[in-house]
């Protein structure tokens, strides 16, 4: 079992705002974050598959492949993007980095086919990361 | 405990057991006859209970002198594929991190060797735990 680490980059902005919550609580809870106009980050992705080696080619994931599925699937969707309102799945989720991870992971998942993806790490700046295994 | 290596080398992705049309479309530019070079990043790491005596898992002067006498100087300024290692398998980052987990595990036997991570790029890595499940 070999474990294999692609990374990635995307510039995306978000606020933070749950239309449940009274105004003054999303401004305690979300503080800056809760700016309508939204702010930005420079985010890096972490894609880690799993796999055995390959015993012709040597490899556990072509990684061509691995490449264009990541740009397909994560990198069109959400790069110079507004996420509250140009990605679907956060219209009515908050588009912190832990669920932007988790939907990551699900956009990712059903498009892998030779190795298991094993984890998603996504830095939304160089001090903060989150990660995700999927369910357990 | 984990310490990082450089270490620089050539290779060229080919498998005798592919046609040429195949080798070129499995590998592509990595297929090129003259092959190509990366600066490996090398991370080991080290795993055992801490001497009470001196603190430490292991030398650490005796590691940096196994590694480099025995990976660093094998396989830094090489052409991977003239080397006896890879003469039946291909120079894949992932191969290579199975031969030089070999080399820990069977030579360096003052700690174990909890695994090992390669930076083949700043966005490909790869890591190895003697096919163990990786703890992260």
């Amino acid at each position: 079992m070999v474990y294999l680490t692609r990374k990635a980059e995307f510039s995306a902005s978000h606020y933070y705002h749950n239309p449940e919550f009274t105004p003054e609580e999303n401004q305690r809870i979300f503080g800056k974050c809760n700016n309508p106009h939204g702010h930005g980050h420079n985010y890096t992705l972490e894609v880690t598959v799993k796999g055995q080696v390959d015993q012709r080619s040597g490899f556990v994931v072509d990684l061509k492949e691995l490449k264009e599925i990541m740009n397909r699937e994560v990198i069109e969707a959400v790069d110079h993007r507004f996420l509250n309102e140009e990605v679907r799945e956060f219209r009515d989720r908050i588009p912190t980095t832990e669920n932007l991870a988790v939907t990551i992971w699900n956009w990712l998942q059903p498009k892998l086919s030779v190795a298991r993806l094993h984890r998603i790490r996504l830095y939304e700046t160089p001090d903060l990361f989150v990660d995700y295994y999927g369910e357990a | 405990m984990t310490r990082r290596y450089w270490f620089s080398a050539s290779h060229r992705l080919h498998s005798e057991s592919m046609s040429p049309e195949e080798n070129r479309k499995t590998y592509g530019k990595c297929n090129n006859p003259h092959g190509h070079g990366h600066n490996y990043a090398l991370e080991v790491t080290v795993s055992g209970p801490v001497d009470p005596r001196t603190g430490m898992i292991c030398d650490l002067a005796d590691l940096d002198r196994f590694v480099d006498e025995k990976i660093v100087q094998r396989f830094g300024h090489e052409n991977l594929n003239t080397l006896a290692e890879f003469r039946d398998v291909v120079p894949t980052t992932e191969n290579l991190c199975i031969e030089i987990y070999r080399i820990l595990e069977q030579g360096f036997h003052q700690s174990g060797i909890e695994k090992i991570r390669m930076e083949e790029t700043m966005l490909n890595s790869f890591e190895y735990a003697g096919g163990r499940e990786i703890r992260h």
